[in-house]
């Protein structure tokens, strides 16, 4: 009954963030998460952060998450 | 990926050999029946293991009394619906919200808080949510009640439908189907209100519970660790989806579930009444309520004749069990909601198991 | 745009009079510059070196107008030119159809013909002739096109659903599900920002490359509404054979993948315009894949299944990554974004 799949904060004010998944921007609140900072790994579901998510727990849980890494070092080259 | 899953695999077929009989897991979570037809699962494992789908889909459990309510708003001028995705098809004795409503005053949303969005860019109507969900969804709509109480939006209300799921679970084994030997319990679900919660279920009724992940590899180690168990006679509570489940779960979406919603008595299809099963406004909330709104009684409806979605949720019988099932009853012409829901039992074997 | 133009179509532009000149010598003619229609005869004349031809239309209500790596001018070309390319036609000349909506920014309609100028020429079709309505404010949705093509049949070539064959291979010319998620992310209510963009692209360079270097090519299809799903379903509906393909051979761009996750949509349901389907026997397939990788429209291309022998229902079965079997069914027609 959950759909819901890990990204990371890339924006947040108050409790209005922005969350990427593979540069994808999805906006989330945060109210249901008041410890998550700019930088962190969500679990979002209907346009919530529900959990923050340990980042090597998440490669091993998400399949595609393994590939985030990859994805963010090429953006990273990209933006110099 | 592999290595586990066929260790996990090999497992399985091991502790089944050993229990002697068939075994009977029931997955609660309706998005656990989807990912488990999805990743092709059911094809791997021994025949004596049988996964039974129970009432984890939100839509599929909403009465049929619910959807007429929202068919019945939907008609109205001077109302927009703001909707996840998943009701758009569920049939109610006049039609589907895709069938009944206009693009006008039909809007699928993602959040709750673009519902409410809406009421602000819409001050001449009157959004009505159509909340449904378990306690994944609920602080979602609650974090959007409170935020238009705060800011005095009149025009913004919900149809309450969200739904609690160990009461469920506590029906089911106290009544409806107590074959069952343990549960793939939801993962979503428990990173709310945590793996501890499934705890009763351990120690009031022994059945095995784990709570599971939705990718491939989760939900196979779960079931791995589950025939384990049965098969060294034990019952035991444990969380295989240690990434983001904690045994307490999330107390800000518990606090704030609390402090829009209390539990009450509700119908659902298939399980009748369930004590406390359902969630409603409380004061100061309560203006927020659609039925009280409109004057629209919350009762069950009109059963459908020949539709045994009721017996699929409580997993007395598998979808081609039913009669209608892919004859008359398909998700192109849906007459029950376990067949359009898309996590739907009815629809998940239809669209990825083997019709014959 | 001169100065005393009108800065949005009026129900005059389409009213066949002053107006509707105007817009034509000034605006549409400028862009699809080609004898053929600077003509303007009620008809275009045609000589075509064959008389075995392929013909088709599609109309392109597709919103919104631009989108990441297109727009409803580029796709109106584009799709019309890949059902061609796909059939074993090589395209040689397009019709335009528009309906505008009374109201839609002169600047805009600019914009979406030079694209259907660039389009065609980079395409290398023409297009012959064209019809040019309007409608009231509301009546349409800005800007509907309908294109029809024209193609002469390529020697000797002749696919068709009848040739395939228990063994046959089944390849896609490459990632799958970029366009329809790329639409979905800048659509009013479910819009997201992303890198994703839309593959519409024509597509009847490499299918005629593909047809005239390959024999053994089977049967053709492009991927466009309801994705992969919708073509093999189609395939295999006759009951004649039935179709295993392999997820893990499926290409997938991963931000598609996880655009897909967070609605809860599936990438086999979503629309493609620059991607085909082809059957083909088993010894071309290599072949096939080397002339498609050497093409700027089919780097990723790869061989996802084959053909089987047909069963008791139509199948289209899919072996998961995790090594079990599930069923692809027909997609209903409409992806809508989940929660649960």
């Amino acid at each position: 009954m959950c759909l819901a799949i890990p990204a990371r904060i890339v924006e947040l004010e108050a409790d209005k963030a922005m969350v990427d998944a593979m540069g994808n921007r999805f906006k989330a609140k945060t109210t249901l998460l008041p410890d998550a900072k700019l930088g962190d790994v969500v679990l979002v579901h209907a346009g919530f952060a529900i959990s923050l998510v340990d980042e090597e727990e998440a490669k091993k849980t998400w399949e595609l998450f393994a590939e985030i890494e990859n994805f963010e070092k090429t953006q990273n080259k990209l933006s110099g | 990926m592999l290595d586990r899953i066929l260790s996990a695999q090999h497992t399985i077929e091991q502790a089944c050999e050993e229990v002697g009989r068939e075994i009977t897991i029931m997955e609660v979570c309706g998005t656990h029946t989807v990912s488990i037809f999805r990743s092709g699962i059911r094809s791997i494992l021994p025949a004596s293991l049988k996964l039974l789908s129970g009432p984890g889909c939100p839509v599929c459990v909403t009465d049929q009394g619910y959807i007429d309510a929202v068919l019945e708003l939907a008609q109205r001028d001077d109302c927009i619906i703001a909707t996840y995705g998943d009701m758009i098809r569920v049939p109610g004795q006049a039609g589907s919200l895709e069938t009944c409503g206009s693009k006008a005053n039909v809007q699928v949303v993602l959040s709750s808080t673009d519902a409410l969005q809406l009421a602000r860019e819409h001050p001449d109507k009157t959004v009505v949510f159509v909340a449904v969900g378990f306690e994944t969804t609920a602080p979602a709509t609650a974090v959007a009640v409170k935020e238009a109480a705060a800011e005095g939006i009149e025009n913004f209300c919900i149809l309450g439908g969200h739904k609690l799921v160990l009461p469920a679970m506590r029906a089911l084994l106290g009544g409806m189907n107590d074959r069952v030997d343990a549960f793939l319990c939801p993962g979503h679900v428990s990173v709310i209100i945590g793996s501890g919660a499934f705890a009763e279920i351990v120690t009031d009724y022994g059945r095995p519970c784990v709570v599971a992940g939705f990718e491939p590899v989760q939900i196979i180690e779960s079931l791995a660790d589950i025939c384990r168990q049965l098969a060294d006679g034990k019952a035991e509570l444990k969380s295989m989806y240690g990434a983001v489940v904690t045994e307490k779960g999330n107390t800000a979406a518990q606090t704030i579930i609390a402090e829009c919603f209390e539990p009450a008595d509700g119908y659902w299809r298939g399980l009748g009444k369930i004590d406390k099963s359902t969630l409603v406004l409380r004061e100061p909330y309560r203006h927020f309520d659609a039925f009280a709104r409109f004057g629209l009684e919350d009762r069950p409806g009109e059963p459908i004749p020949g539709c045994r979605c009721g017996e699929v949720l409580c997993g007395l019988i598998e979808p081609r069990q039913c009669a209608l099932f892919g004859e008359g009853c398909t998700p192109e012409k849906p007459i029950g909601p376990c067949m359009v829901s898309s996590e739907g039992t009815c629809a998940a074997w239809y669209k990825y198991g083997r019709r014959s | 745009m001169a100065n005393n133009e009108p800065e949005r179509i009026l129900l005059a532009h389409g009213g066949g009079g002053q107006l509707t000149h105007q817009l034509i010598q000034r605006h549409i003619l400028p862009q699809l510059e080609n004898e053929t229609l600077s003509r303007l005869g009620d008809s275009a004349q045609l000589d075509l070196s064959s008389s075995s031809l392929c013909f088709t239309t599609d109309s392109y209500v597709v919103k919104p107008l631009f989108f990441n790596g297109g727009d409803i001018g580029k796709l109106a070309v584009c799709g019309t030119v890949n059902d061609l390319g796909v059939a074993g036609a090589r395209p040689v000349a397009l019709t335009l159809a528009l309906i505008i909506e009374a109201g839609l920014e002169l600047e805009i309609l600019e914009k979406i013909l030079e694209s259907i100028g660039r389009t065609a020429r980079q395409a290398g079709v023409s297009i012959v002739t064209g019809d040019t309505k309007t409608v009231e404010s509301g009546s349409a949705d800005r800007l509907f096109i309908n294109t029809a093509g024209i193609g002469v049949r390529l020697a000797g070539v002749n696919p068709g659903l009848e040739q395939i064959a228990p063994g046959d291979k089944i390849f896609v010319n490459g990632t799958i599900g970029d366009h329809g998620m790329t639409i979905i992310s800048q659509r009013e209510g479910i819009g997201f920002e992303s890198q994703l963009q839309s593959d519409c692209a024509a597509l009847a360079g490499l299918t005629c490359q593909l047809f005239e270097n390959v024999p053994g090519i089977k049967f053709m299809r492009d991927a466009t509404r309801g994705g992969l799903a919708a073509v093999l379903n189609e395939m295999v509906e006759a009951g004649r054979f039935g179709v295993e393909i392999r997820e893990r051979d499926l290409p997938i761009n991963p931000a598609v993948q996880a655009a897909a996750d967070m609605l809860g949509f599936d990438v086999l349901n979503i629309a493609n315009e620059g991607k085909f389907v082809a059957v083909v026997s088993p010894e071309a397939a290599e072949k096939c894949l080397s002339i498609c990788r050497d093409h700027d429209l089919g780097r990723e291309a790869a061989v996802i299944g084959e053909v089987v022998a047909a069963s008791e229902v139509p199948l289209v079965e899919l072996h998961t990554k995790i090594g079990g079997r599930r069923i692809v069914q027909m997609p209903y027609g409409r992806e809508l974004p989940r929660i649960c």
